[in-house]
């Protein structure tokens, strides 16, 4: 290996000389944060799994009205197209390929990015339309408190993807916007290795059961 | 408190029945009037430090030299404060509550409901807004030094740390004046503080306060961690680190990991509260164990990250109190990491009585039981560390030795605890009471106060007065044996936990010791402000500016007291363990460096973003506690866009010149030069300076 990683994940690369020294604590401060955020997703997912049972049903409606398998794919899909896009909008960083570049890609990743969202609101409108609301029962509340906390990650990362094309715009690629916009990347690679978990759990075992 | 009021909208549920004072002249009962007496301190003690800070002109100071630094020490300095005002809070309350009982024989003063109120606060406040702040204090003055940083990692994320902490204890203190705090424990487990049970503010006071300083902790543990792991000196391998280095990696992992569960747990009570939902309710599928299981998976982490920090001190203070260097270093490590790990494997031992079956139950009770093994481990080490060695019996030792005799005993009685069909006998008496204030006192309480005596003179530049330092560690002692060893008898005679009063009078003369006790340990704690007064009266004559006042053996000693704000004119190079020990005894110490040596030092300019989230924070819980739902997005909203403004400035960071580093240091080098080293047996007088004769040099290399 021609120079050492410093840590894991897409380094920038001693091209960029002191900004890549430096960006080694700060990206590591954020994949330790990740971890904690992940406890926090974790024990959110313990909690739907002890309450998806009869009990916590209460009687209310379960998966299979609530749920739509069509919608729920096409979101899967347009999360991971954007973890592809982000990655394009990592490596023209890392190749310096122009903010032009880096910004093009960022705006494809917050379209499809919100995209996302729509056709998730657009699925919960329709669980509240058929009552399938927290204050029915214990596993509507697991499900509400589960799935819209990755969806306020994912608007909240919408909002910081705003953030940095305004200060890509006025403070051009500086050290430290190119280290948060590696920690944007982890994040939103993070919120879709998530949403993997709730598909898998939260829907295709709920439908199957 | 209904929506009828015409300012309903302004002010959601808060009214003039909020105040403590109307219920006191409406119903002047003995319990009222304390109530009312506690709102009353907390407004005269608010205005008395406002007219303090306004007449002395300390503002500006204030403002520019405190809460906007980034610097760690400072920041350090501003959690113990924090922490001493709120234990005057708790250990008034513990006092109260003996008192109550001492007089609970088929009454007493108290209304049930406030003691109630009373042990949820005490609780709250002692765990999250004593011990925790004590530690983040200690931790953030010293680890940095400890391994020969500049700063935390996070100079600004600390800053904010510090800001949520103290927004919680401005919550906890608040709900003395407005309205009342929870009176469903410490723990409050649903569903007493669902809505159902619990409709006023109580159980909204906690949620707040504990979500805001969970999350300030959680950074806290993030930039504990990444400062340990990437700003170590060169040459500062991981097993060339102090003990307390070590502990603080393993505290900073448990705050990572076991406060989300908190967090989590707290908000799916606001969910149950605020929003209708039924995560722990008693119909339509709630689980309650599920809250009690997301407790305690945070609470026991909790117990391990207040008392492995405090080993940590220890190993410090007996090593350099024995002069020797730690007995077992490389053991020590791997039972402090043991401790860490098991801790998250123990949580179902508070609550065996909750419905599990017997093989889950005895799991849990082994690997409780196992704790004891690294735990002995390290008293074993510690005692080995004095065998033979150079002690000196200061303060911090007699805290040292009051913890082995004290500390044991409360392990023990954790073993028997830990034991699933005991604990069906004793769960909810006193006896664990007296358990776990027997290892959270000695363990958790000594080690930290040992710890302040010890790195006092290391931040302010002059050692506490040792007469009565040796007053405050015998009072603890005694009096943490008479006010909580009485309560394992009581516990096994019968007698219940968290209740106001019994018709039991076997009870009595045991609560009086207990009471007699509590009186002790208010005298220690008085003592303590008492000291901090004569200490800094006597000053000049306690001075040890050069920095090293004990023979200290690791590199917050080899800096200048108190230290620059780089903490050190030039990155050490570290060689061996205990390397400023190892400088002394191979001339390497004190060298003077060549002009070249010196280079420009980067350094963190301050911000005032942590008092600001202080403030909004603040803001955001009493809107949420009272339903001011204007004012809680407004605050959000604010906050929100303050940081993301924020984020636009490039440059916060200022330049300190080499030559004024130079000079500063060559000055320090030069008043080393002139002064006169004291050897051990003078280290408490004032021919103390903060430079040390080197003693049996030939036992420094033979101790290796």
């Amino acid at each position: 290996m021609k120079h050492p990683i410093l840590h894991p994940g897409l380094n920038l690369g001693p091209h960029h000389g002191q900004t890549h020294a430096s960006a080694e604590k700060a990206v590591f401060g954020f994949w330790v944060f990740l971890m904690s955020d992940l406890i926090i997703f974790g024990l959110m997912f313990a909690t739907y799994a002890t309450m998806s049972n009869p009990v916590g049903l209460a009687g209310g409606p379960g998966p299979k009205e609530a749920f739509d398998l069509t919608s729920v794919f096409i979101q899967t899909m347009i999360l991971l197209v954007s973890s592809l896009t982000f990655g394009f909008a990592s490596l023209a960083l890392r190749h310096e390929a122009g903010r032009g570049r880096i910004a093009l890609w960022l705006v494809v990743t917050l379209l499809l990015g919100l995209a996302f969202l729509g056709f998730e609101l657009r699925d919960f409108a329709h669980m509240v339309e058929i009552g399938a609301v927290p204050s029915r029962s214990g596993y509507l509340s697991a499900f509400w408190g589960l799935v819209p906390l990755h969806g306020a990650h994912v608007a909240a990362g919408c909002v910081w993807i705003l953030v940095m094309l305004a200060q890509m715009a006025t403070l051009g690629l500086v050290s430290v916007v190119k280290t948060r916009l590696l920690r944007l990347g982890l994040f939103w690679h993070f919120l879709d290795l998530v949403w993997i978990g709730i598909f898998t759990i939260v829907y295709l075992s709920g439908l199957a059961s | 408190m209904n929506t009828d009021q015409p300012l309903h909208w302004l002010l959601g549920r808060l009214d003039i029945s909020a105040l403590p004072i109307l219920p006191a002249i409406r119903n002047p009962t003995p319990s009222e009037f304390v109530a009312a007496g506690a709102a009353l301190a907390v407004i005269v003690g608010a205005f008395a430090a406002l007219a303090f800070l306004t007449w002395f002109r300390l503002w500006t100071p204030l403002w520019r030299d405190w809460l906007t630094s980034t610097d760690h020490k400072r920041i350090g300095i501003m959690y113990v404060v924090l922490a001493i005002v709120m234990m005057a809070r708790g250990v008034i309350e513990a006092g109260v509550m003996r008192t109550q009982q001492a007089f609970g024989l088929g009454g007493g003063f108290l209304t049930p409901e406030h003691f109630s109120e009373l042990f949820t606060t005490h609780g709250t406040i002692m765990i999250f807004f004593v011990a925790m702040p004590l530690i983040a204090g200690i931790v953030n003055y010293i680890m940095p030094l400890q391994i020969g940083a500049r700063d935390m990692s996070f100079p600004v994320m600390n800053q904010i740390s510090l800001g949520l902490t103290a927004t919680g204890a401005a919550l906890v203190m608040i709900s003395l004046v407005l309205a009342q705090f929870s009176n469903g424990t410490w723990a409050a487990y649903p569903p007493y503080t669902g809505l159902d049970f619990n409709p006023g503010t109580g159980p909204d006071y906690w949620i707040w306060t504990i979500v805001f300083s969970g999350i300030g902790s959680t950074l806290s543990g993030i930039n504990f961690a990444v400062t340990i792991y990437k700003e170590r000196a060169p040459g500062m391998t991981l097993f060339r680190m102090p003990v307390f280095c070590w502990t603080v990696l393993c505290t900073a992992i448990i705050m990572i990991f076991a406060l989300p569960p908190l967090t989590v747990a707290a908000l799916m009570l606001g969910a149950d509260r605020y929003l209708d939902f039924h995560f722990f309710t008693n119909d339509l599928g709630g689980n309650m164990m599920n809250f009690v299981n997301l407790f305690w998976l945070f609470g026991h982490p909790e117990v391990y990250l207040l008392v492995i920090p405090a080993y940590g001190v220890l190993s410090e203070t007996v090593a350099t109190f024995s002069g020797k260097r730690i007995y077992g270093y490389t053991s020590m490590v791997y039972a402090t990491m043991a401790i860490a790990v098991l801790s998250f494997c123990v949580w179902l031992h508070h609550f065996f009585t909750m419905g599990q079956s017997a093989n889950v139950n005895i799991v849990f009770g082994v690997a409780s039981m196992m704790i004891a093994v690294p735990t002995g481990v390290k008293v074993y080490n510690w005692m080995a560390t004095m065998f033979r060695g150079r002690i000196r019996m200061t303060v911090p030792m007699i805290y040292a030795i009051g913890f082995f005799y004290l500390f044991v005993i409360g392990g023990l009685t954790g073993v028997i605890l830990a034991n699933p069909t005991i604990t069906y006998q004793v769960h909810n008496t006193l006896f664990l009471v007296a358990h776990f204030h027997n290892v959270i006192i000695p363990g958790v309480v000594f080690g930290l106060l040992s710890g302040y005596h010890y790195w006092f003179p290391k931040a302010f530049g002059f050692r506490l007065h040792e007469g009565w330092g040796r007053l405050i560690a015998l009072c603890w002692i005694f009096g943490f044996s008479l006010a909580f060893l009485p309560l394992y008898a009581l516990g096994f005679m019968g007698m219940p936990r968290r209740t106001a009063n019994f018709t039991d009078p076997a009870y009595l003369p045991l609560l009086y010791v207990a009471l007699f006790g509590a009186a002790i340990l208010l005298v220690a704690v008085v003592s303590i402000l008492i000291q901090l007064w004569v200490s800094v009266r006597r000053r000049e004559e306690l001075a040890v500016p050069l920095g090293d006042p004990w023979n200290g053996r690791t590199l917050e000693w080899a800096t200048p007291s108190p230290p620059p704000p780089y903490n050190f004119a030039i990155l050490p190079q570290v060689r061996c363990i205990d390397d400023f020990a190892d400088a002394k005894a191979t001339g390497r110490a004190y060298a003077e460096p060549g002009a070249d040596a010196y280079e420009d030092i980067e350094m963190p300019d301050n911000t005032p973003i942590g008092v600001f989230l202080c403030i909004g924070t603040t803001v955001l819980g009493l809107a949420l506690v009272f339903y001011i739902w204007w004012l809680a997005i407004a605050s959000f909203v604010a906050m929100t866009l303050v940081f993301i403004v924020r984020s636009f400035r490039v440059s916060s960071s200022h330049v300190i010149p080499a030559a004024e580093i130079a000079a500063a240091h060559r000055h320090w080098l030069d008043q080393v030069r002139a002064a006169a080293p004291v050897t051990r047996l003078e280290e408490t007088h004032s021919a103390n300076r903060g430079l040390a004769v080197l003693e049996r040099p030939e036992m420094t290399g033979a101790a290796q």
